[in-house]
């Protein structure tokens, strides 16, 4: 059984208890610790600002050539905060609620506690370090509605929240550059964990430009690694987004936690066609304005203007009319499938609903329209080449964010000493479902305000052996990184990366996607397997190893998705309930709602690798609810 | 659509370079810029060829990672988007295509179409901040800012770094990228305590980074891909010269 070295004692107090009961570590030592951070997302960047601000020094990493284009950047529509600026009735309890309501209860309830706690500080700290909030008229901040909420409690800067808090976050990291406590390491990719006596004491990366494989050894490893929605090949994630980092930490004893929670996002441009390289997100905030519809009848293929009003079926508002249209993204998502699955899909595919503006702009006027989501509307017209002032959207789900990730303790430790897991990439807080604007609320609670104090724990409470990299560990780890980029380059095959890729999304997609049944499960992983063997023996990697070689960036990538695919599988297999943005077919309500097995699954699944060959081992950790009671989750 | 392309190959930094020509057959006109060329990469490939090398990520406009020159253009032929937001419908059929990197002597071309951006980092670095430490911050609504201001400062704070106002200037001056940094904080009462400083070290390290001088003939903010306007390198040089009157 998993220890999450949870707190007790009244929920309120938990955080600054135990904040204090943290060890400490003396100002002047902390230059003496390294620590390493991989990843300048929203969880990498403000981690790495803060530990330099308080002294330590740091070695920050990143594959893109900027820490400024973390994917972190794409996020539109905003992070949510208990300010109750609208006097509305919000609160950090409510916030918290919410959560874990909106995650299904699967989620911890400690962690969920303190992050609605810390939610009020990140938009403080945001707004000093210069992040242009969009205003009310009399110059204080603004809020938007997000769904799984009746409050209004995102905060926004028009639909590019995510770059603006980035851009604060990296601006913050730049300064502690320019004061010499971090130093940068941009286009490396960290491809292998080194462990010392069952410690984590650097990493081994490749240098994207000269292709050199470099090590780097620290006191302590924390990833910000973000998410692995690219395992299905299409998905609103930024092209290089990837499982590597998590991966290889896993291999190297990490458990990795609920993998199969995923969560598939209602509102993307539907796919166009077969060359498609990924999907673009229209944010939740539409959802405020926008209606969902799809005509009545099967196979009713009018123009949407010729549809009158009495043959539009809104059935989000007609299935769940206390929270209509904002439902959160898993319940959206799978109405959607369900209509089109009808045949009342609308579009050339059959596969899109629609996201009508039309009664908004009658009621508000076009300029209100523009002013509030006039950027997303251009990129949908620019995309599909539609005017969706004077047409409704045509939406549809897609792959967007991954609940699951390494397990970490309430420390956001993972069971390996020494390593650290921020952001997307740890499996922490937001349950089966993570309900929108809370993954940036996340990833800067965790490095902004979480890890500058359980690091001092960490090194302070622990007796630390002198490591450097002319350690044996190494070295191992260096043969290890080097044999297998040889081998993906000597492979000699004929297929390219891309082919695989796509191959892995397929299957991932039709049995590990929106709805998941036993059957389909077995099969994924057969022929997960199957691709994978192809894959290292037919593979095609061309160019060479001492320069820029994106396609041999890619294959190892491709290779560890192949890996993680699995298990996602495995995992979706054991979990015979269904519970947010896990929908097991065997396990429905009447009106085929997902139906959650308390008795049997309130646990949260880590899974211990054991060899490819070997069945992994699941860890478990209960979960315990004293707050906020599990319910047949409702929002009708 | 078919296309003939002329794209810039180059081995590594040390390799002098040279265009190549391919033919492209039957690409949708819906199909994306960065999508046709992933297409033209599968062909290579399968040819047994190396791809085209070319920096990506987002694909939404967003990230400022790519950075192609397109018919003598940053960011290809349409206004206000960037080159990954571009799609074939753009070109005529038959089209010749050239595709170039950036080019700028501060930004040194790796590989192909992918080139060093790291100076743009280096002028955040020296003052492209706001000084606060995590954890010291005042409540966030505890001074008023007035609308139009807040505006004013995200249009700046829109910038994404991707270096097309470089490539764009016979100068290779970074001036509107550092003018929308200096606009985005300098707008906002919080930015207000290190603005003079700010101004003269990011411009020292502009200079320093061996980017041109601007002569005002703005086609920075004609191929800007968010629109960034001119009106901050005038903000700036106020800036500029108050800084330097009351050092
Ligand atoms: C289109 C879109 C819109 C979104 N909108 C919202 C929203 O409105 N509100 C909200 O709350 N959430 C939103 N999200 C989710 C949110 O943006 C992400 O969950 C969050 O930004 C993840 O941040 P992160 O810091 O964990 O990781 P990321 O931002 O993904 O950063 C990962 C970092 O790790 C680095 N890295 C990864 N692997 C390696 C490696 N092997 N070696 C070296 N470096 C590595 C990368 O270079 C990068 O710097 C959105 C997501 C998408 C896709
Ligand atoms: S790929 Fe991100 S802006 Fe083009």
């Amino acid at each position: 059984m998993l220890d999450s070295k949870c707190p007790s004692g009244d929920i309120k107090n938990r955080w600054s208890d135990h904040k204090t009961n943290l060890k400490l570590v003396n100002p002047a030592n902390k230059r003496k610790h390294t620590i390493i951070v991989v990843g300048t997302g929203l969880a990498g960047a403000s981690a790495a600002a803060s530990l330099g601000e308080l002294g330590y020094n740091v070695l920050n990493f990143c594959f893109q050539d900027s820490a400024r284009r973390a994917h972190s950047i794409a996020a539109q529509g905003g992070i949510n905060a208990a300010k109750n600026y609208k006097n509305d009735g919000d609160s950090i309890y409510r916030l918290f609620y919410d959560t874990v309501k909106g995650g299904d209860y699967r989620a911890r309830e400690s962690n969920v506690y303190r992050l609605a706690e810390l939610s009020v500080n990140i938009i403080d700290q945001s707004v000093a370090t210069g992040v242009p909030f969009a205003r009310e008229y009399g110059g204080y901040l603004d809020n938007r509605s997000f769904g799984g909420a009746q409050v209004s409690r995102t905060f926004y800067a028009r639909g590019q929240t995510g770059q603006q808090l980035l851009l604060g976050a990296y601006s913050s990291l730049m300064r502690q550059v320019n004061e010499g406590t971090v130093k940068m390491y941009e286009r490396y990719e960290m491809l292998d964990l080194v462990m010392v006596n069952g410690y984590a004491r650097g990493i081994i990366a490749r240098n994207l430009v000269t292709g050199a494989i470099e090590k780097f050894a620290g006191d302590a490893v924390v990833l910000g690694t973000g998410g692995y929605g690219n395992v299905y090949f299409l998905s609103t994630n930024a092209m290089g987004s990837n499982v590597t980092a998590a991966w290889r930490a896993h291999k190297r004893g990490a458990y990795f936690g609920n993998p199969c929670y995923v969560q598939i996002h209602p509102t993307c441009i539907p796919v166009s066609g077969e060359h498609q390289s990924k999907l673009t997100l229209m944010s939740e905030s539409l959802r405020n304005d926008g209606r969902v519809w799809v005509p009545k009848k099967a196979g009713d293929k009018r123009h949407p203007s010729q549809i009158p009003e009495n043959e539009r079926d809104y059935y989000l508002e007609e299935r769940y009319p206390s929270f209509g249209n904002l439902v959160p993204r898993d319940v959206a998502s799978r109405a959607a499938k369900k209509v089109c699955d009808e045949g009342r899909g609308v579009g050339a595919s059959g596969l899109a609903v629609y996201l009508d503006f039309g009664a908004a702009i009658n009621r508000l006027g076009k300029e209100k329209i523009k002013e509030k989501y006039g950027n997303l509307f251009d990129m949908y017209e620019e995309i599909t080449n539609e005017n969706p002032y004077e047409l409704p959207m045509r939406i549809y789900p897609a792959v967007h964010y991954t609940m699951g990730g390494l397990w970490v303790d309430y420390n956001l430790m993972s069971n390996v000493p020494g390593l650290f897991v921020l952001g997307e990439a740890n499996f922490s807080d937001h349950g089966a479902n993570r309900l929108g604007a809370s993954a940036l609320m996340q990833g800067l609670a965790d490095g902004y305000f979480v890890i500058p104090y359980t690091m001092g724990g960490y090194i302070g409470g622990t007796k630390l052996e002198k490591v450097d990299t002319n350690h044996p560990a190494f070295e191992e780890a260096v043969k290890s990184v080097k044999d297998g980029i040889t081998k993906l380059l000597n492979n000699g095959g004929t297929k390219s990366v891309d082919y695989y890729h796509k191959k892995l999304g397929k299957i991932m997609w039709d049995y590990v996607g929106m709805s998941r049944n036993e059957e389909g499960l077995k099969k994924a992983i057969a022929e997960i397997k199957e691709l994978r063997e192809d894959y290292h023996k037919n593979v095609r990697v061309l160019g060479e190893g001492e320069e820029v070689n994106q396609s041999l960036e890619k294959a190892g990538r491709v290779a560890d998705f192949l890996e993680l695919g699995e298990l996602m599988a495995r995992d979706a297999l054991n979990r015979r309930e269904s519970c947010g943005g896990h929908f097991r077919e065997e396990s429905q309500t009447e009106d085929n709602e997902a139906k959650r097995d308390d008795e049997n699954f309130s646990y949260v699944a880590a899974w211990e690798f054991k060899g490819l060959d070997s069945e992994p081992v699941m860890h478990k950790e209960e979960l315990a609810f004293e707050y906020v009671h599990p319910s047949q989750r409702s929002y009708k | 659509m078919n296309f003939t392309l002329r794209v810039w190959r180059q081995k590594n930094g040390n390799d002098s370079g040279k265009f190549v020509t391919y033919q492209i057959q039957n690409i949708s006109a819906d199909t994306s810029f960065l999508e046709m060329l992933d297409i033209l990469n599968e062909e290579l490939i399968a040819k047994g060829e190396e791809p085209v090398a070319f920096d990506h990520d987002c694909r939404e406009g967003i990230c400022g990672s790519c950075s192609l020159y397109i018919n003598g253009r940053p960011h290809g032929p349409k206004q206000l988007v960037t080159t990954c937001q571009t799609y074939m419908r753009s070109f005529g059929e038959g089209e010749t295509i050239t595709i170039e990197p950036w080019r700028a002597k501060p930004f040194k071309v790796l590989k192909d179409l992918i080139v060093d951006r790291s100076a743009l980092d280096r002028i955040i670095q020296a003052g492209g901040y706001i000084s606060v430490n995590s954890g010291s911050a005042p409540e966030a609504n505890s001074i008023a800012i007035p609308k139009p201001i807040a505006e004013a400062s995200m249009d700046a704070a829109a910038c994404i770094g991707c270096g097309a106002c470089v490539a764009a200037c016979k100068n290779a001056s970074a001036m509107l990228f550092v003018a929308a940094k200096v606009s985005h904080l300098g707008l906002l009462p919080q930015g207000q305590p290190e603005a003079k400083e700010r101004v003269v070290s990011m411009i020292a390290q502009m200079d320093a980074e061996g980017f041109g001088s601007c002569t005002n003939t703005y086609a920075c903010e004609a191929e800007c891909p968010k629109g960034i306007s001119v009106t901050n390198i005038a903000r700036l040089n106020r800036e500029f010269i108050s800084a330097n009157l009351f050092s």
